[in-house]
């Protein structure tokens, strides 16, 4: 097992690296003349040169990539050009409040969509299985936003009983904190929901359709029994991993409903920062969300391993 | 987040129709295919024709008449500048429909070609393409795709080509796994031994026995690709105004939710979601009607 998870700690290397590479290429390369973009169409072409140089961008790319990259190591996330101070403090800030909001979408919805997944197997082929697997798949297309604007209106507009902005204000008490991320979370709910309740529902099917529970149901076990202690113990393996992969997902997907709702979270920074240019936050953002969706993918496999006995004893390969 | 939607490829694979009955005609018997195929239908429809479906103009302002709640005249209202919301929404299928079918047909075909290659040819191709396609699914895909049409610069042609290289590499794993299975027939080996080229095995052969796996990829994946571009629209990186587009009327609009002006963010919400939820039906009956 040792092995298989080093082996894994080096894929996740590997592709951080891959990260770090289109980000760079994303925010420092495309872009442009970053001189001319500070400094405007009517700078002179020697005052952009200078600026240029002042910023290090006259240098070659792997040079410039280079000195990016060890800046990241030690800390150094660069200077936000809009706000014209240190880039850190902004995420560090901002991912607490989308962590906020992710915990609160993630309690909600991983009881409703294992539940929902093993309601569904349990009935394969019959209508409830049907419509919980449409209506699951639906919910998980739909956009982020388009939810999130139909909550609004039912209950934001035309029952006045939620608020519609996420922010409760500065020394908000946590039950009005609270208050003000139940419409946000819906959207994510329903996004997750179809994952989840997917996932559960394979897994149930195929250790309905196993020897063991044939075994376990014809030795006379009651049906809730062989449920109970043979079905989902089984079933719910893949779904665990499918679950901390959504963890990743939920930090990352938060942007169209932060913005939405107009929460101060790391989805909301990143859209701030993409419209008014802002690289450096723009680049330190989407790799802060990279290595949350990383970390979060890394510990659903290491999980996996744990938790099969099968791959835990018999680790040779 | 697309882990799932590659698992069942291999068993539609294996389990084709070869029922007396052509699919088609089961589809066609499936009361979801039909809702979903009428659905998309009309936006179809409306995606070609709309300009003469259109009762007004979706572009012309009346200024007189703006921020009006739905009536005889204006069935959705009109918008912030007085344009009718109706017209909007039919004239607004056109691009979200566009730009998703053709980044999904890029992603398609060339992760159809990857996926040959990697799981027909095998050897060094398999194991380089898995690792790069590994390294690529890891990596969190629509903030990448973000980032690009960000710093790109929005437009019709980079969203196509963004999404369509996202899609590559999840569509190649779909399709290796396919050819895998096909790989074990017999026809592939009485066809080395008459003596065809790989190439020739590989397009003639091979190909049209995993098209059911590409065709309900491509369903899935316009989907997905609905849900992208439309996400990109509302942040005001897809489609600009003034054109009418469901995304970017939502983005453009919601800012008034709060103060009551539902109707101008609503209809296009619920268009999108009546796109994506026809696509899911069509697709779910496929999927159903091939593993059936």
């Amino acid at each position: 097992m040792a092995t298989y998870i080093l082996k894994r700690l080096g894929l996740a290397l590997v592709t951080l690296w891959l990260l770090s590479v289109l980000v760079f290429l994303a925010c420092q390369v495309l872009p442009g003349d970053p001189g001319r973009a500070i400094l405007g169409n009517l700078a002179s072409p020697s005052a952009v040169a200078a600026l240029d140089h002042q910023l290090g961008v006259d240098r070659p790319l792997v040079e410039q990539y280079w000195t990016w990259v060890t800046g990241l190591l030690h800390g150094n996330f660069g200077t936000s050009t809009q706000f014209r101070a240190p880039v850190g403090p902004y995420i560090k800030a901002a991912l607490v409040n989308s962590i906020k909001l992710a915990a609160l979408a993630f309690v909600i919805v991983v009881p409703l969509g294992i539940v929902g997944g093993v309601v569904a197997a349990l009935n394969y082929g019959r209508a409830a299985d049907r419509i919980i697997s449409v209506a699951g798949l639906s919910a998980t297309t739909v956009p982020e936003f388009v939810s999130g604007i139909v909550v609004i209106v039912v209950f934001g507009v035309a029952l006045k009983v939620l608020p519609v902005s996420a922010s409760a204000g500065a020394g908000a008490s946590p039950a009005s904190q609270f208050q003000h991320l139940i419409l946000p979370a819906i959207p994510l709910v329903l996004i997750l929901f179809g994952y989840i309740a997917r996932m559960a529902r394979a897994g149930t099917i195929e250790a309905l359709n196993s020897d063991y529970a044939r075994t376990a149901t014809l030795k006379g076990l009651k049906r809730s029994v062989v449920i109970r202690r043979h079905i989902l113990r089984n079933s719910l393996l893949p779904t665990i991993t499918v679950i901390a992969t959504q963890l990743g997902y939920l930090i990352g997907g938060l942007v169209i409903v932060e913005t939405l709702f107009n929460y101060q979270g790391i989805g909301n920074l990143i859209f701030k920062a993409a419209n008014s240019k802002d690289f450096p936050m723009l680049a330190a953002g989407v790799l802060t969300i990279g290595i949350v969706y990383m970390v979060a993918t890394l510990i659903a496999d290491i999980l996996y391993t744990v938790l099969n006995p099968r791959l835990r004893l018999g680790g040779a390969e | 987040m697309t882990d799932d939607v590659a698992a069942p490829a291999a068993t539609v694979a294996v389990a084709r129709v070869r029922g007396e009955m052509p699919p088609w005609r089961l589809l066609l018997r499936r009361p979801t295919f039909i809702v979903g195929a009428a659905i998309l239908l009309f936006w179809v429809v409306c995606a070609v024709f709309g300009h003469m479906i259109a009762p007004q103009d979706p572009l012309a302002q009346q200024l007189l008449a703006t921020n009006s709640a739905p009536s005889g005249a204006h069935w959705f209202g009109t918008d912030q500048l007085g344009r009718d919301v109706f017209s909007r929404v039919i004239v607004g299928a056109r691009s979200i429909l566009v730009i998703s079918f053709f980044a999904t047909v890029i992603g398609t075909v060339a992760g159809t070609a990857l996926g040959l290659a990697m799981g027909y040819l095998g050897g060094v191709i398999d194991i380089v393409g898995g690792r790069i396609v590994e390294a690529v699914l890891a990596l969190p895909l629509v903030i990448v795709a973000f980032l690009f049409v960000v710093a790109v610069g929005p437009s019709p042609q980079t969203i196509i080509i963004v999404i369509g290289l996202v899609f590559t590499p999840l569509i190649a794993r779909t399709v290796r796994s396919a050819v895998l299975v096909e790989r074990q027939q017999d026809y592939l080996a009485s066809a080395r031994l008459l003596g065809e080229n790989r190439t020739y095995i590989m397009f003639v052969e091979v190909l049209p026995n995993v098209v059911p796996v590409v065709l309900v990829e491509f369903t899935v994946r316009l989907g997905y690709a609905i849900f992208t571009v439309a996400g990109l629209s509302f942040l005001g990186f897809g489609v600009q105004p003034p054109t009418p587009d469901w995304g970017a009327d939502i983005s453009v609009n919601y800012g008034v939710l709060p103060a009551g002006y539902w109707w101008m963010t609503l209809f296009p919400a619920l268009a999108i979601a009546s796109l994506v939820i026809a696509i899911n039906l069509v697709t779910d009956s496929i999927e159903q009607v091939l593993a059936s």
